[in-house]
């Protein structure tokens, strides 16, 4: 922390706050909560990353050798839990924070207080998480999609999760009100909604998500809670309840959940891509639109993940059909990113590599979750290893990629300095030769059938599970390198420019110096 | 109406979506139970309604006519009904009342006869008194079931099948089965 704020503290030329640690817990800068936001990001990432280490170093050999599948379970749950809600979530607001307010020319977040409650609710979440680990029976481990029965039988790691899960909903909900709120009353005069930055667009609808669907997942793990505690059944069948009706609740918060985390991906990437082709991005409004339909579907086909579960035909081909539709905006945005790179006079910085690679593997991705919307393919591929890798496409080399593309491409832009452009290259290729050496191996070992969560595998996968496990220690060396990379910057990269990226057209970028002083736009620009 | 009043409105509503959505989590409940008793799945007893018999050929209506005899026996021996009408396929079943007249007991055994002759094939017999012998007290009355079915492979022709039975005495048996 004490290097960010040293970088910090020379753009303070008219801020009259505190000084040291009671900076950054009482701050209400957007710009200091969007920091807090990556670095709380980056922690969890690692975090996440070590226990992603441990399920792979386990399942370098057949057989039970490191830990015992208790501890395997709770390193699977937590895992999930912690990169979904700890990493890529909180990134992306991280983003929003830095990013929506000098996007739209507004001096601050609609409500700066809130803003810092935001942030200031993880910390505690985290550590209820983390320190789940440590009571009698350990952490929650039920995978991270939380399904009954397991979790009303689980010891008190479960409250502490699910107590967690409540915060973490809470924070996401208040930002998510502020910034729906700073979008859509704070732009600069001129600032028409169809003349905001794509990633402005992409946060907007996320929001919305955001607002409408974590209330339903608190529900169900509140539930789950007075299921354990207070006599209710709703999930017990011994009393009437039905454990299928949590995976349904679970799933309709769920699938949006899907979208909040990539939604946000495609506004960076819609930034990105425009920036180094030197070209407007093509079809704005049909990419608006088809976020907005991405949104909506995503409301209406939940139950493709429990097509197992036992339900009447009509209903798998319902929603098999109405999964596939996603497909058709997906595909118009996938179309609009490439035509936007057709005939631009294309450069290859870190930021545009991981965007393409975003562009290649999130579509594979998405072809991959094609394939398992069909149901009589998916009752066969379901919870093995195809699914693993499938989810991992699109989170990580969608989310991730798509998270450091904004990284490198911003990075000089709020701290004032370069990275170094030869060291963020080699971090891009090794993050994808080892992100396709862990995940892409995992599809071979789910068509062949093993299955997911499970410590111990019949040895004739151990081949694949090998490569897969070294490609992982090799994808978490990697990420120190990143964070060398965003140190070294930060400490003693060149000066950038005020423009770095000649085909960055943004407020951020053509009204701003680099860095941004430490309160901006406090009179409105007039957008023309 | 100034910027902080706009933005304070704005997140109230948005709040009550938020409230709102927490209480459609529970609402789902009762939801998700009306479904499942509408498409009939997750029902925890088995569905208790007959088993259907596609095989019926409702376009068909054959009436059976109903006879008995007795061959020189002390019974009096008669259908409850003297015919029934049923559709090929159809399982169906009639009575036939006996009852033994004389003051000892008597062992009978009942023989089926067909008219027409060839539509005997076709009368499927599951269960019927004339299986077995039968042995009646001294001035007992017995109510004995046949439960049948018409082959829907009954040539088209036919439209009545008269099924007589007759009794005649088991020699020698008397009173012991």
């Amino acid at each position: 922390m004490s290097a960010v704020a040293d970088t910090h503290a020379h753009h303070d030329d008219h801020g009259h706050h505190p000084t040291g640690i009671m900076r950054w817990i009482t701050t209400t800068n957007h710009k200091d909560i969007g920091t807090m936001y990556l670095w709380f990001s980056f922690s969890m990432f690692m975090v996440g990353g070590v226990m992603a280490l441990v399920i792979r170093t386990e399942l370098f050999q057949p057989g039970l050798q490191i830990v015992n599948p208790d501890f395997f379970n709770q390193m699977t749950t937590l895992h999930g839990l912690i990169m979904v809600f700890g990493a890529i979530m909180p990134a992306f607001v991280g983003f929003a924070n830095w990013q929506i307010p000098m996007m739209i020319g507004a001096p601050d977040m609609a409500f700066p207080r809130l803003n810092n409650w935001s942030f200031w609710l993880l910390p505690p979440a985290a550590t209820l998480l983390v320190a789940s680990l440590f009571v009698p029976g350990g952490a929650a481990g039920v995978g991270w999609t939380l399904y009954a029965p397991l979790t009303v039988q689980m010891g008190p790691g479960m409250d502490l999760t699910i107590f967690a899960v409540h915060i973490l909903g809470m924070s996401s909900i208040l930002g998510s009100i502020n910034i729906i709120t700073t979008l859509l009353n704070m732009r600069a005069p001129g600032m028409t909604m169809m003349k905001m930055p794509m990633f402005c667009w992409t946060w907007l609808i996320t929001a919305y998500l955001l607002v409408a669907v974590m209330p339903v997942f608190a529900g169900a793990v509140t539930m789950t809670l007075t299921d354990r505690h207070f006599g209710t059944t709703f999930f017990n069948a011994a009393g009437g309840g039905d454990p299928v009706l949590y995976q349904h609740i679970f799933w309709f918060f769920g699938h949006p959940e899907v979208y909040i985390i990539a939604i946000p991906a495609f506004g960076v990437v819609s930034q990105v891509i425009p920036a180094f082709s030197r070209k407007p991005l093509f079809g704005y409004a049909s990419m608006v639109y088809a976020t907005a339909s991405i949104a909506i579907l995503s409301f209406i086909v939940w139950a493709h993940h429990m097509y197992t579960v036992g339900m009447p035909l009509v209903a798998q081909l319902y929603f098999m059909y109405a999964t596939m539709l996603i497909a058709v905006p997906t595909g118009v945005k996938v179309f609009n990113w490439v035509a936007t790179m057709w005939k631009g006079s294309l450069t290859f910085e870190t930021p545009m590599l991981f965007a393409i690679g975003f562009l290649f593997m999130f579509t594979l991705g998405g072809f991959t979750g094609l394939v398992l919307a069909v149901v009589p393919i998916d009752i066969q591929m379901h919870d093995t290893y195809y699914v693993v890798a499938h989810f991992h496409y699109v989170m990580v080399a969608g989310a991730l990629f798509a998270a450091f593309a904004g990284v490198y491409f911003w990075l000089p832009k709020w701290t004032g300095r370069m990275y170094n452009e030869r060291l963020g290259q080699i971090h891009f290729w090794l993050t994808l030769i080892f992100f396709n050496m862990i995940f892409f191996v995992q599809h071979f070992l789910g068509m062949a059938g093993m299955p997911r969560r499970i410590p111990d595998y019949h040895p004739m996968f151990e081949t694949w599970n090998k490569i897969s496990s070294l490609g992982a220690f090799g994808m978490g060396l990697a990420q120190l390198l990143f964070l060398y990379i965003v140190v070294k910057t930060i400490r003693s990269g060149e000066p950038a420019p005020q423009r770095p990226w000649e085909g960055a057209d943004s407020l951020e970028w053509t009204h701003l110096p680099t860095p941004p002083p430490y309160h901006t736009f406090e009179t409105q620009p007039v957008i023309k | 109406m100034n910027l902080g009043n706009e933005n304070r409105r704005l997140s109230r509503r948005l709040t009550i979506v938020a409230i709102g959505m927490f209480g459609f989590a529970f609402a789902l409940v009762p939801f998700y139970n009306q479904i499942c008793a509408a498409l009939g799945v997750n029902s925890i007893e088995e569905k208790s309604e007959a088993p259907l018999n596609s095989q019926i050929d409702t376009s068909r209506t054959i009436t059976i006519e109903l006879d008995a005899n007795a061959h020189n026996l002390p019974w009096r021996f008669k259908p409850m009904v003297s015919e029934v009408k049923v559709h090929p396929g159809e399982l169906a079943m009639v009575e036939y009342e006996i009852v033994n007249v004389r003051e000892a007991p008597v062992t009978g055994q009942a023989v089926p006869s067909y008219g027409p002759q060839n539509a005997g094939e076709y009368f499927k017999k599951i269960e019927c008194f004339c299986f077995t012998h039968q042995t009646l007290a001294p001035g007992e009355t017995r109510r004995m079931p046949v439960v049948f079915v018409v082959d829907p492979k009954l040539p088209k022709d036919v439209s009545t099948i008269a099924v007589s039975y007759t009794f005649f005495e088991v020699a020698g048996r008397g009173g012991k089965s």
